[in-house]
C-alpha cells in the first residue's frame, strides 16, 4: 500500500505510535521481571534530563548519534546501505587525535579545530570511499564491504595504539593524553541552565553536530550535486539518463557520509577522554542507522531521533544503577526494542492508518 | 439463450480521492469475444483486476454463468473458470514449457505423476486450439508470441472457460498478433468466452463480436462491432471527435545532421544487440525505426543518445554548416527515453525536478554548486504553458500526472532546449488519445521547422503516419528502408526477418 498521507502522519503520529509500541513492549519485559515499568520510565527521564550532569551526558551521546545518524543519511540518499560509521568514526577519531597530538604543544584548541576537523573527516571519508569505490567499479555491496571494513579498523586500531601511540611502559592501552590546551571546551555557558553540565563531557562538539545538520540539509536539498544525489538514489537508470556518472556519485556520497562518520571520534576523542583509546565509537555508528531510519533522513528529524537515543542511553545507565534488577543488558533490550520498532519496522502501522484514511474520505464523500 | 457468462452489476472502486471505477454494467455472452477499449486510466484494468480476485469492488455484484458469485482472490477466480493472460507475462524463464503449465498445479509432493497427466493434457489442448508449443522447450528461449501462447495454455490447462487478455497485442509482430487472433478464433468456436481488453480499434473490428468502451471509470456504451465504426469508437472513448491520422505536408529534408555509421553494440553477456547500423538523418526529416520490441532499436537509441555502450563504430552530428559538432549527451540533441518511467522522469520527484533532470549542470539554474530553486520553478512552469500539462502544478509528484501528461513533461524538458536532433522513443506509449494527437502534431511542427528527428515506435501505425522514410530492424540489424507508403504486409515481412525477395 503505497497511499499518499498527510506529511503529520508520515513524520509525527507513525513515528509515534511506533515509540509507543515500543515502549509498551519494553514495559511488558520490565513487568515480567518483576518491575513497575513507570517507576522505570521515572528513572530514565531523571536520568536524562533531571539533573545538569545528565542532560550533559544525553547531549554528549546525541552529538555521536547526529554525526553517524547523518553519515548513514546521506548514503540513504544514493540509495546506499553505509553501515560503516562504527569503522569510519573510529578511523576519525584516530585523524581527530593525530591532528591533537601533533599540534596541541603548538596551538590551542581552535586553531587546531581546523585541522582535526579536516584530519577526522578525511580518514573516515578514505574509509567510507574505498567501499564505494569497489561498489561503483566492482559491484561488491557496500553494506558487505564496510561491515567488513568495521572489522579491518578494529584490528587496525588495535595495531596502531598498541604498536605506535601507546606510552611506553604504561599498562594501557591509549595515547598519551593531549596538552590541556587541545581539550574542547565544554558547555560551560549552558551550566546557568542545567547547573552541573560542565562536569559532564558534553562539549563544543555538540554545537559542530548541529551545523553539520544544517551543512547536509543544503548540501542534499539545495546544490546541484544535491539534486543528482537523490537522483541517483531514486532512479538509478534516470541518472544515467541524465548524464550522471555512479562512480562518481557513489564515490562522492560514501566519501561525505564517511566524513560525517568520521566527525563523530571528535566528541569522545578531543572532547571527552583527550586521548587516542579503543574503541571509539563505541556503537554509536550502529545506532546511527536506527537514527537515520527513524529520522527520514532528514536532518531535522535526525537531531529528535539523535536526542531520543541520546536520553535512552543515558536515561538507561541511570535506570541501571537505580533499579538493579534491571541490569544493563536489560536496558540494551530496551535500546534494542526501540530500534526494532522505530527504525527497522518504521512501517508497520501504515497500512493500517491509510486504511483508516481511506474509510475517513469514504465517510466524508 | 443461456445466461451470460459475466454479468457486472453497479461495479464501483476507489483508491482514495480517485474513482477508478463507477458503477459499471457489463454483460459478456457465452461463446463470444468480447472488447473491452479505453484510453489509459480509463478504468479497464481496474475492472479486470476486480473480476480476476486481485482487487475487491466497493460495491456492486458479479454473476458468472447467472450465479452470483464473490471473487476474493486469483485461486477464486480460476475455480470459477476464469483465466487471465497478462499484458507482461508471469513465466518462469528458465522452465520448460510444461513446468511453467504446471506451476501451482502439481498435483502431488512429487512432480512424476502430475508431469505425465499434464504432458497429456498440453498435447490435447494444443492439438485443440493450434497452439504449436514444444513441451519441451526452455520458455526463455521461445520467442514472445510463443511465450503469449503459453500463458494461454496455463489458463486452458487450469480449466479456464472465460479468458482474459489485458492488451495481448503489443508484443507481438502483426504476423505474430494474426495468429493470436486466429487462436482466440478457435477459443469461441469451442464455446469458450474472451475478454479482450485493448486500446487499439483495429483489433476490436477485426476480432470482437461485442464491445464496450470505458472512460474516465464509466462503460459509456456497449456495441455489437458489426454495427460500430471506429470513429465511432474513437469518439467514445474520447468524448470528442478525433483525428486519428496526422494531417502533414511533404518534408523539405535539408543538410545530414546525424550519421551513424558501422555502429555495433555487444553487451555484457556478449550478446550483439547492435549489428552494423548505419543510417542518417536529414534537417527536417522524420526517420521512423520500426520494428518489434527488443530487436536492438533500444540499444541503438541509447547509444546515439551517448548513454549506452558503442562497441565499434561511430555518432557524429552536424551543425548548420555541415560541419562536425562535438558530440556529447544531451547537447543538441534531445532525447525522449522510450521509457519515461524507468528513465526519463524520476516518478518520486516533483515536476519542477524533473524539469532539470539532464540539464541540471547547466548555468542557468545556477552557476556555482547550489541549485537556483527559482529557475527551476520558472522553466518548470514555462515548460507546462507551452505543452498545455495539466495540471499545470510544478509542485506535484511526477507520479500523480497521468501518461500522457508525464509524457508532456519529457517531451518539454527536450523540445524547449532546442535541440537540432531529437531522438524519440516510444512517444505516446501508454498515453491517452487526445494527447497522442497533441504529440504527434508537435513532433510534425519541430520537423517543419527543420529539426533531425529520429523516432522509434513499436506502434507501426505511429511510424508510418509520422515518419517519412522508415528504417526496420530486426535482431540488431537494418533489415531495410521503405517509404511511408510502404504496406503494412511490406513492413511486418521486413519487422519479422524476411528481406525483400526472400519472402514466399
Amino acid at each position: 500500500m503505497n497511499k499518499e498521507l498527510p506529511g503529520w502522519v508520515d513524520y509525527g503520529l507513525l513515528p509515534l505510535l511506533n515509540l509507543m509500541t515500543a515502549f509498551i513492549v519494553a514495559g511488558l519485559v520490565v513487568l515480567a521481571i518483576g518491575e513497575n515499568p513507570l517507576e522505570a520510565v521515572g528513572h530514565i527521564a531523571y536520568g536524562a534530563f533531571g539533573y545538569g550532569n545528565g542532560v550533559g551526558y544525553t547531549l554528549f551521546y546525541t552529538t555521536n548519534f547526529i554525526f553517524t545518524g547523518l553519515a548513514v543519511a546521506v548514503a540513504f540518499h544514493a540509495s546506499q546501505f553505509n553501515i560503516g560509521g562504527e569503522g569510519q568514526a573510529y578511523l576519525g577519531g584516530l585523524g581527530v587525535g593525530l591532528a591533537c597530538l601533533g599540534l596541541d604543544h603548538v596551538l590551542p584548541w581552535w586553531g587546531i579545530l581546523p585541522f582535526a576537523i579536516a584530519m577526522g573527516a578525511l580518514f573516515g571519508a578514505i574509509w567510507a570511499a574505498i567501499p564505494g569505490y569497489l561498489f561503483a567499479k566492482r559491484g561488491a555491496h557496500v553494506v558487505i564491504t564496510t561491515i567488513m571494513f568495521n572489522f579491518i579498523s578494529y584490528s587496525l586500531m588495535n595495531y596502531l595504539i598498541n604498536n605506535f601511540l601507546k606510552v611506553p611502559g604504561n599498562a594501557s592501552v591509549q595515547s598519551r593524553t593531549f596538552e590541556q590546551t587541545a581539550w574542547m571546551p565544554k558547555l560551560e555557558w549552558l551550566s546557568g541552565m542545567f547547573p552541573g553540565i560542565q562536569t559532564s563531557p558534553a562539549n563544543l562538539s555538540f554545537v559542530l553536530a548541529l551545523v553539520a545538520c544544517v551543512f547536509v540539509y543544503i548540501l542534499i536539498w539545495r546544490t546541484k550535486f544535491g539534486y543528482e544525489v537523490r537522483v541517483y538514489g531514486a532512479n538509478p537508470t534516470a541518472a544515467r539518463y541524465a548524464g550522471i556518472s555512479t562512480t562518481r556519485i557513489v564515490v562522492l556520497t560514501m566519501a561525505i557520509s564517511g566524513a560525517l562518520a568520521g566527525l563523530m571520534g571528535m566528541n569522545p576523542v578531543m572532547g571527552d577522554q583527550n586521548r587516542i583509546f579503543l574503541d571509539i565509537p563505541q556503537q554509536a555508528g550502529f545506532v546511527g542507522i536506527a537514527v537515520a531510519l527513524m529520522g527520514r533522513s532528514h536532518p531535522l528529524w535526525i537531531v529528535f531521533a539523535a536526542l531520543l537515543f541520546g536520553m535512552l542511553y543515558q536515561g538507561g545507565a541511570e535506570l541501571a544503577f537505580e533499579m538493579p534488577s534491571i541490569t544493563r543488558d536489560m536496558v540494551v533490550v530496551i535500546q534494542g526494542l526501540v530500534i526494532l520498532f522505530a527504525g527497522a519496522m518504521e512501517f508497520m502501522f501504515r497500512p493500517w492508518i491509510a486504511g483508516l484514511f481511506t474509510m475517513m474520505e469514504k465517510s466524508d464523500a | 439463450m443461456s445466461a451470460p457468462a459475466i454479468e457486472l452489476k453497479g461495479i464501483s472502486k476507489s483508491f482514495g480521492a480517485v474513482h477508478a471505477n463507477r458503477d459499471i454494467d457489463l454483460t459478456v455472452e457465452k461463446g463470444t469475444i468480447h472488447g473491452i477499449i479505453g484510453e489509459n486510466g480509463a478504468g479497464k484494468s481496474t475492472l479486470m483486476s476486480i473480476l480476476y480476485g486481485f482487487y475487491q469492488a466497493d460495491k456492486g455484484t458479479i454473476a458468472v454463468d447467472g450465479a452470483r458469485v464473490t471473487i476474493k482472490d486469483s485461486d477464486a477466480a480460476i475455480s470459477l473458470g476464469i483465466g487471465m493472460v497478462h499484458q507482461h507475462f508471469m513465466l518462469v524463464e528458465p522452465f520448460t514449457v510444461l513446468e511453467n503449465v504446471m506451476l501451482g498445479a502439481e498435483g502431488g509432493a512429487l512432480l512424476n505423476r502430475g508431469r505425465a497427466e499434464a504432458r497429456k493434457e498440453l498435447e490435447r489442448l494444443e492439438k485443440e486450439y493450434e497452439l504449436n508449443v514444444d513441451p519441451d522447450a526452455i520458455v526463455g528461449d521461445l520467442p514472445v508470441g510463443i511465450q503469449q501462447r503459453v500463458e494461454i495454455l496455463k489458463a486452458l490447462y487450469r480449466g479456464a472457460e472465460i479468458l482474459i487478455l489485458d492488451e495481448p497485442t503489443g508484443v507481438l509482430t502483426p504476423d505474430e498478433a494474426d495468429h493470436l487472433f486466429r487462436i482466440l478464433g478457435q477459443l469461441r468456436a469451442q464455446g469458450k468466452t474472451v475478454l479482450l481488453i485493448t486500446h487499439k480499434l483495429r483489433e476490436i473490428m477485426a476480432i470482437t463480436d461485442d464491445v464496450s468502451v470505458m472512460r474516465q471509470g464509466q462503460m459509456v456504451a456497449s456495441r455489437h462491432t458489426a454495427e460500430t465504426s471506429v470513429e465511432e469508437l474513437a469518439e467514445l472513448m474520447v468524448g470528442r471527435r478525433v483525428l486519428l491520422r496526422v494531417e502533414k505536408g511533404e518534408a523539405n529534408p535539408g543538410k545530414v545532421k546525424l550519421e551513424v555509421s558501422g555502429l555495433n553494440v555487444v553487451d555484457e553477456l556478449g550478446v550483439a544487440r547492435v549489428k552494423e547500423a548505419s543510417l542518417q538523418v536529414r534537417a527536417g526529416e522524420i526517420v521512423g525505426i520500426a520494428g518489434v520490441s527488443g530487436n536492438g532499436q533500444s540499444e541503438l537509441l541509447e547509444a546515439i543518445a551517448g548513454i549506452g555502450p558503442i562497441t565499434t563504430g561511430s555518432v557524429e552530428l552536424f551543425d548548420i554548416a555541415g560541419e562536425p559538432t562535438p558530440w556529447r549527451p544531451r547537447h543538441g540533441l534531445g532525447h525522449v527515453p522510450e521509457d519515461r518511467h524507468k528513465m526519463g522522469l524520476v516518478t518520486k520527484f516533483l515536476a519542477k525536478e524533473n524539469a532539470v533532470l539532464g540539464y541540471q549542470r547547466e548555468d542557468e539554474f545556477g552557476s556555482g554548486v547550489m541549485m537556483d530553486k527559482g529557475a527551476v520553478l520558472e522553466t518548470c512552469k514555462r515548460h507546462m504553458e507551452a505543452f498545455d500539462v495539466r495540471p499545470p502544478d510544478p509542485n506535484l509528484k511526477a507520479a500523480n500526472f497521468s501518461g500522457g501528461n508525464q509524457q508532456k513533461i519529457v517531451l518539454a524538458r527536450e523540445i524547449e532546449n532546442d535541440p537540432d536532433v531529437l531522438i524519440v522513443g516510444q512517444p505516446t506509449r501508454g498515453v491517452d488519445v487526445g494527447a497522442i494527437e497533441a504529440i504527434h502534431r508537435r513532433l510534425i511542427e519541430l520537423r517543419d521547422a527543420g529539426k533531425a528527428i529520429l523516432l522509434v515506435s513499436v506502434e507501426l501505425d505511429e511510424i508510418r503516419a509520422l515518419s517519412d522514410r522508415i528504417i526496420v530492424m530486426f535482431a540488431g540489424e537494418i533489415m531495410g528502408e521503405v517509404g511511408p507508403e510502404a504496406t503494412e504486409r511490406e513492413i511486418g515481412l521486413l519487422m519479422s526477418g524476411v528481406r525483400d525477395g526472400a519472402a514466399a
